[in-house]
């Protein structure tokens, strides 16, 4: 495909703005002497290009995306057409109060609702994602062990089935992580748990379900071991879509949370963001929110910066569009709406484990939350077909495929989210899938290694763009 | 389907919870059917008030959005996507990403981007930790830069343990010598300037940069994009990072997000920048393709030892810039940047000549700070009955100005005789 440089000739462009109606001012200051070579084409040229570019996507709308740990459920049209409103996308964040009544109660609407659902007393909507979401809960901890003097506190346990962004915010945040191990059910191991926390523990990562689709039936003995020692909870909301409705992290003993706005509350991903990750937290670490926040003055909302605040983790108020997206969504489910899609997330995932378990290894044979991770260790062992040939198969059969080799406690592990939105014929048309490819395992393995065959490119040679990197186009001389 | 897996009902599948944790009920409104909900949410937007004529900036800038910008970046696979990890299924987005850091390079006239951060604000936090190393943990930020950006430049600094020093601000642009105390007194990892400032004000990046070079510092530039298309390039000015805020190439103002923090830097850093990186490689039959690369930077290879924990960034708004650089093209970008320019000199004279005093007589690109004695309430309020937002007030009877190709001569004057008269 070409690129976007290799289209139209010097000259071609679109034309937008209008001539100048002031006179033309000069800087007296040096200007730029490089050549600022942007693409020269046409609108019409514009608009096929990346209609080509749009053909070699998948997304949730082109077919089954059963990415596990990231939720890609249906994102509901309505959304859009609500975070596209004149009144939301015209608005000056620096505008007199007065004027973004409406933005403000957004925002607020937003952080009580979500509040409700993960049983958190306040939040910020700031962080643009999840792995932002958790830096700022950490400053959160660091502010309050802090505050007490108490400086000691400078280690974050992280479980290894953590996912990767744990402990790299943990390192953000000024902490030291301490690893501990899983018990043989994929869950904490208590004994562990206890071993690592003491004085120095400024509090607990936990992802519950963890990351293996469980849900840990010890959940209140580990919240409670790590505020014995002095220490927090911090709950990472990656997998809040499983429960969401059923069972609150703040009453199974965490201070902190982060949501991903766009897993469980179906914001679209964008190929890659904007997300949003707020942060709720007990009433206790209220005052260390990030700001500015909207607060209540009289009848009307303010901004205004908590009293013992962490600072800014951005600049306004968060992704804010993406706030009125979810919003959109919560008040769509509402009360019923929100646990029937956890139910019904919980119920895809169990129907497609059971329908698959007598062939495919399963890490943890056990009622799954809205994900299991299958082990394709004894294929590898038995036909050398790897969860990466696996999932190169399934590129060829329209199925985005599941994320591979995490978590990293399972080898050769495929971690399977079908989500609450896809319907039986969907999930059945998988499953044959799936069994299709464990067939080929046997009888054509060469196949798999070989996949995919009936994509746009085969697999790409990773290793050589890390050697010598390419970041960027090489102009040819003389391109114009 | 329940029973045909073996459950007779659905708490057979949340038996691991323990039931002091359950919900009981959830307090909050019943659901809507859609067509009840986008009324709420569009009277929700109604109570907002948009304006028509904006003469602010400070960090979110009013700019004409071309129309296939929305058409591209409305296409569901676009929107509806992963971050691309398969990359057989995901050569529109990685390519488009390549594209976008093509053009990142081009505007600021630097080696490498990245596929974007959360807004300006962490671009620059990322930076600043970009440069620090175990012998110099100091950052000197500008004075003279968003008091914003310096909040979150402050916020992740202290999560990390670095120092932040504020070089002082003189007459609207960062005070030379006491940069140059500064850098003698710290053994600096870096200087972070704006580029055009806060103030609006053009720095003399090349002599800042050269200063910071000479003390052995990085040199960070928090830049404008439309302002490149005329300025001499951070590339030019031996910055080691480029980075800003990317909300005036084609987002809206969108209450403050989404937005787009932009990053680039040269080659010698690239293995220090945070994020995505799309690269080019070669399929199994030698056919080009994109992949994301240089991963063992990042947290899902190296968890604690990564260089930064940011998975999730911006790709649709770094679509969006991309699709707007192609609409805009070379002639574009100059035209709307001379536009801002020309605009924004001609606001100034007009206010002077309704007496607001340009407070700092050195070069400005779109925005200007004026003093007058005029109340900045009455006069904000006086535009805002008119349909029009003015100037930032900065306190001291300061208001900082902001013009773009958006504002008309005649809005100009207008604007000029209401706070003559307010």
């Amino acid at each position: 495909m070409k690129l976007i440089f290799e289209r139209g000739h010097e000259g071609q462009g679109c034309t937008v703005l209008p001539e100048p109606d002031v006179p033309e001012f000069h800087l007296e200051t040096p200007g730029r002497e490089l050549p600022l070579r942007l693409p020269h084409v046409s609108e019409n040229e514009i608009s096929r290009h990346y209609t080509e570019l749009a053909g070699e996507v998948h997304g949730v709308n082109s077919g089954f995306y059963p990415l596990g740990s990231c939720t890609m459920k249906y994102n509901p049209k309505v959304n859009e057409v609500a975070a596209a409103l004149p009144g939301f996308t015209g608005i000056h964040p620096l505008q007199p109060v007065g004027t973004v009544q409406g933005c403000l109660d957004v925002l607020k609407r937003a952080q009580e609702l979500l509040c409700e659902i993960t049983g958190m007393d306040d939040m910020t909507m700031q962080p643009a994602a999840g792995a932002h979401g958790e830096f700022t809960g950490l400053l959160l901890i660091k502010a309050y062990h802090e505050s007490r003097g108490d400086k000691k506190r400078t280690k974050i346990i992280v479980p290894d089935s953590a996912h990767g962004t744990n402990p790299a915010s943990a390192v953000m945040a000024g902490f030291e992580v301490v690893n501990i191990p899983s018990g043989a059910d994929g869950c904490v191991d208590l004994d562990k748990l206890r071993e690592a926390v003491g004085d120095d523990t400024a509090g607990l990562m936990l992802t519950n379900p963890n990351t293996v689709g469980l849900f840990d039936r010890n959940i209140l003995e580990i919240t409670s071991i790590v505020h014995k020692a002095g220490g927090l909870n911090y709950y990472d909301g990656a997998n809040l879509n499983a429960i969401m409705g059923i069972a609150r992290p703040g009453d199974m003993g965490f201070d902190v949370v982060h949501i991903n706005l766009h897993k469980t509350f179906s914001t679209p991903h964008g190929g890659g963001g904007p997300g949003s990750g707020p942060v709720g937290c007990k009433a206790f670490l209220s005052d260390f929110l990030p700001g500015p926040q909207p607060v209540w003055d009289g009848d009307d909302l303010t901004l205004a910066m908590p009293p013992r605040s962490i600072g800014s983790v951005r600049t306004f108020y968060g992704n804010f569009l993406v706030v009125v997206k979810a919003l959109t969504y919560i008040m769509i489910l509402g009360r019923s709406g929100v646990a029937d899609a956890a139910r019904n997330a919980v119920l895809n995932a169990n129907y497609m484990m059971r329908r698959l378990r007598d062939i495919y290894h399963m890490a943890f044979d056990d009622v799954c939350m809205h994900e299991f991770v299958m082990s394709l260790e004894n294929m590898k062992h038995d036909w050398d077909v790897s969860a990466m040939d696996v999932a190169k198969a399934l590129l060829d059969y329209g199925i985005h495929p599941p994320t591979m080799y995490f978590p990293l406690i399972v080898h050769e592990a495929l971690m399977v989210e079908p989500t609450e939105t896809e319907s039986r014929e969907t999930l059945d048309e998988a499953i044959a899938v799936f069994r299709e490819i464990y067939e080929l395992s046997q009888s054509d393995p060469e196949r798999l290694r070989a996949a995919p065959s009936r994509t746009s490119i085969g697999r790409p040679d990773e290793v050589q763009a890390a050697r010598k990197p390419v970041l960027r186009y090489a102009f040819p001389d003389g391109w114009k | 389907m329940l029973r045909d897996i073996g459950f007779e009902s659905f708490d057979g599948l949340f038996a691991h919870i323990p039931e002091e944790v359950k919900v009981r009920e959830l307090h909050i409104p019943e659901g809507l059917s859609e067509m009840e909900a986008l009324e709420q949410v569009e009277e929700l937007a109604e109570r907002n008030r948009r304006f028509r004529r904006i003469f602010r900036g400070a960090g979110a800038y009013d700019h004409y959005i071309p129309a296939i910008v929305k058409s591209v970046t409305s296409k569901e696979e676009f929107v509806t996507a992963y971050t691309p990890y398969q990359a057989e299924i995901s050569q529109g987005v990685l390519q488009s990403i390549f594209e976008y850091q093509t053009m990142i390079c081009e505007l600021t006239g630097m080696e490498a981007s990245n596929a974007s951060v959360y807004d300006g604000g962490t671009a620059a936090a990322e930076a600043v930790a970009m440069c620090r190393d175990r012998k110099r943990q100091t950052a000197l930020i500008s004075g003279a830069v968003d008091p914003q950006v310096l909040r979150v430049i402050r916020t992740y600094c202290h999560g990390s343990g670095a120092d932040v020093v504020v070089v002082p601000e003189r007459e609207g642009a960062t005070d030379v010598e006491a940069l140059k105390t500064l850098l003698a007194e710290n053994s600096a990892a870096c200087l972070y300037i704006q580029y055009p400032n806060f103030y609006g004000v053009i720095e003399d990046a090349e002599l800042l940069g050269s200063l910071a070079h000479e003390a052995g510092a990085k040199f960070i530039m928090g830049c404008n994009p439309i302002a490149l298309a005329l300025l001499k390039t951070p590339g030019e000015c031996g910055a080691d990072i480029a980075v800003g805020e990317g909300q005036p190439l084609g987002l809206g103002l969108n209450f403050g997000g989404p937005y787009l923090g932009f990053m680039a830097a040269s080659d010698k850093m690239v293995r220090k920048l945070p994020g995505r990186i799309v690269g080019e490689t070669v399929d199994s039959e030698g056919r080009r393709a994109f992949v994301l690369t240089l991963q063992a930077r990042e947290q899902h290879i190296r968890r604690e030892k990564a260089s930064s924990n940011i998975c999730s960034n911006e790709a649709l708004c770094a679509l969006t810039a991309a699709v707007y650089l192609s609409a805009m093209g070379e002639r574009g970008l100059k035209e709307c940047a001379q536009l801002c320019l020309s605009k924004a000199h001609y606001l100034q004279r007009q206010l002077e000549g309704a007496g607001f005093r340009l407070k700092y007589d050195r070069p400005f690109f779109h925005e200007f700070v004026t003093v007058s004695e005029k109340d900045t309430g009455t006069v904000l309020k006086a535009l805002e009955e008119r349909g029009i937002l003015g100037g930032l007030p900065l306190g001291d009877h300061k208001m900082l100005w902001c013009a773009t190709e958006k504002n008309s001569r005649g809005d100009i004057e207008r604007v000029a005789a209401i706070v003559k008269e307010a």
